[in-house]
């Protein structure tokens, strides 16, 4: 029967035990380990949210990073061609101005060539002139030596004239 | 090695048995009493008995604690070895008591309870002392236990809050990765499961304190040599019965009890049969909890010592190979039962309190 009856002196030793250890391990035990996990778990849970936020953001950065890259590739591209032209352009440009320089000597020389054979006539036309003047006094000299060639020759002048 | 470990096991069990009257008790030779001493064991004691016959085996005697118009501080070998009275208890059976000697003259020792002698004798009526009783606040073998149960908790748990402290923050590690688990599951399962979200904290360092207290009650309870019958005493199991009651009443909330006087959709009409059977109930759910650790660490105790008592009834060694095994399959239940216990216990301890504090929300 005494096995179901309480008994003071145990529960006066229980009661004792229990709620000293009660608030006891309250203060120091349950408190601290509480707000250790509840601090570790805190700091989980940051963590965990920092990684998908760093993983959103790797996603973003990734993504203006294909951009920036296809930009570049186009501006190279871009540059490349702009290149390309220009150096096509110039090669034209030399070679138009080339062509031009080497047309403008050639007039230039045919002009001089032109002019050099102009002096070279007149001056010929010149030495005809005097070689033909030279011939004429000795012709007419040998005429005007004896009064029948003088008279022959007016002779002839004056029919000439007639004729004209 | 497991081998060893059943040997070893045996016989620390054979160790804590009291024999009562035992076959080793010498001239009397009275034959051995399987329910005397089971209940001599599962009951409190002022000695701690080891090993060997009940008279003259090894006990360590434990003080005993009087209060009676003086305190009064001795040990309970005064008692034991005492004068020892038989009187007649019924025709062919004889019961005795336990007179004590040197300080605890005046005293007898009855059926492990202290009285008070009146004119030097005890007064005994059908087996039930008549006798007064002086105020005995004595370090029993349960209180002992405790003593010992709560020193052992405190350095599990103080050695685990040290780690805290030096290592801030962290994974735990040793004797913190033990108690850390079993608290986060107080907290989330069972505190957090039963109780409001914004009022389970201040309930928790409560439901942590029962868990372990009864957890590391079982469990010590469960080694022999050391382990007394502590949770499974209807004082110790009332007294945790009776914090979550009145913590129950001390929280509750106007819901709770108009859940009780005025149980919403109960048409008027039921109302005198209602009222009565919420009220009875604020009063049986902590009778339940009392009980039902009562009696379920109680029990583990009573089948271990019976099955190994088929060695003692039979007399022979060789019924250890059926006793045995059976026992250490009960210890390794009891175990099991050490931990649900005390997560049944705390569990609905949760529960109780949480229907005091809920809101009406429906």
């Amino acid at each position: 029967m005494d096995l179901i009856l309480p008994d003071f002196g145990l529960l006066f030793w229980t009661a004792l035990v229990f709620v000293l250890l009660l608030f006891v391990i309250t203060k120091f035990i349950w408190k601290p380990i509480l707000s250790m996990v509840n601090e570790r778990e805190q700091k989980i849970a940051e963590s965990l949210e920092l990684a998908e936020r760093t993983k959103e953001e790797m996603k973003s950065l990734q993504a203006e990073n294909e951009n920036i890259l296809k930009q570049a590739r186009a501006e190279r591209d871009g540059m490349l061609k702009d290149a390309r032209d220009v150096a096509a352009k110039m090669v034209e440009d030399a070679k138009t101005g080339a062509k031009t320089e080497s047309e403008k000597i050639l007039a230039a020389a045919r002009q001089s060539i032109e002019s050099e054979k102009a002096a070279a006539v007149a001056e010929l036309k010149t030495q005809v002139a005097s070689f033909a003047l030279e011939i004429a006094e000795k012709v007419i000299r040998g005429e005007l030596s004896s009064d029948d060639k003088q008279k022959m020759l007016a002779e002839k002048l004056a029919g000439d004239i007639n004729m004209n | 090695m497991p081998l060893k470990i059943v040997h070893i096991l045996a016989l620390l069990m054979s160790f804590s048995l009291s024999f009562s009257g035992t076959v080793y008790a010498g001239e009397t030779k009275e034959e051995f009493n399987v329910g005397e001493m089971i209940m001599h064991h599962i009951k409190d004691a002022h000695e701690w008995h080891l090993w060997g016959p009940e008279h003259g085996g090894t006990s360590i005697y434990l003080p005993v604690i009087l209060v009676d118009g003086t305190s009064k501080v001795f040990s309970s070998k005064h008692f034991y070895h005492g004068k020892e009275v038989s009187f007649e208890l019924s025709k062919d059976e004889k019961g005795h008591y336990m007179e004590g000697v040197g300080p605890a003259k005046g005293y007898a020792l009855f059926h492990e309870k202290i009285y008070k002698l009146k004119n030097g004798q005890m007064i005994i009526k059908d087996g039930h002392a008549e006798n007064a009783k002086p105020l005995d606040l004595s370090i029993t073998k349960n209180v002992a236990f405790m003593f010992m149960s709560v020193l052992l908790l405190l350095v599990i748990l103080f050695s685990s809050v040290k780690f805290y402290k030096k290592n801030g923050a962290v994974a735990p590690k040793g004797i913190a990765k033990f108690v850390e688990p079993l608290v986060v599951f107080v907290r989330d399962d069972i505190a957090k499961e039963n109780i409001d979200a914004h009022k389970y904290k201040k309930y928790t360092p409560y439901l942590l304190t029962i868990f372990f207290f009864i957890l590391v009650c079982n469990l010590l309870g469960s080694i022999p040599l050391i382990g007394a019958n502590l949770t499974g005493n209807i004082t110790v199991t009332m007294f945790l019965a009776l914090c979550t009651l009145l913590i129950t009443l001390f929280s509750s909330n106007k819901n709770y009890w108009k859940h009780i006087y005025a149980t919403p959709g109960v048409p008027m009409a039921l109302l005198p049969i209602m009222i009565p059977i919420e009220f009875i109930g604020i009063f049986t759910k902590p009778f339940a909890l009392m009980i039902r650790l009562f009696a379920n660490i109680t029990a583990g105790h009573i089948i271990i010592l019976a099955l190994i008592s088929i060695i003692f009834i039979n007399k022979s060694a060789a019924w250890g190979a059926l006793s045995v095994p059976m026992a250490l399959f009960i210890s390794v239940l009891e175990l099991l039962v050490a931990f649900l216990q005390a997560y049944l216990f705390t569990m609905l301890s949760a529960l109780f309190i949480g229907a005091a504090v809920e809101e009406a929300h429906h």
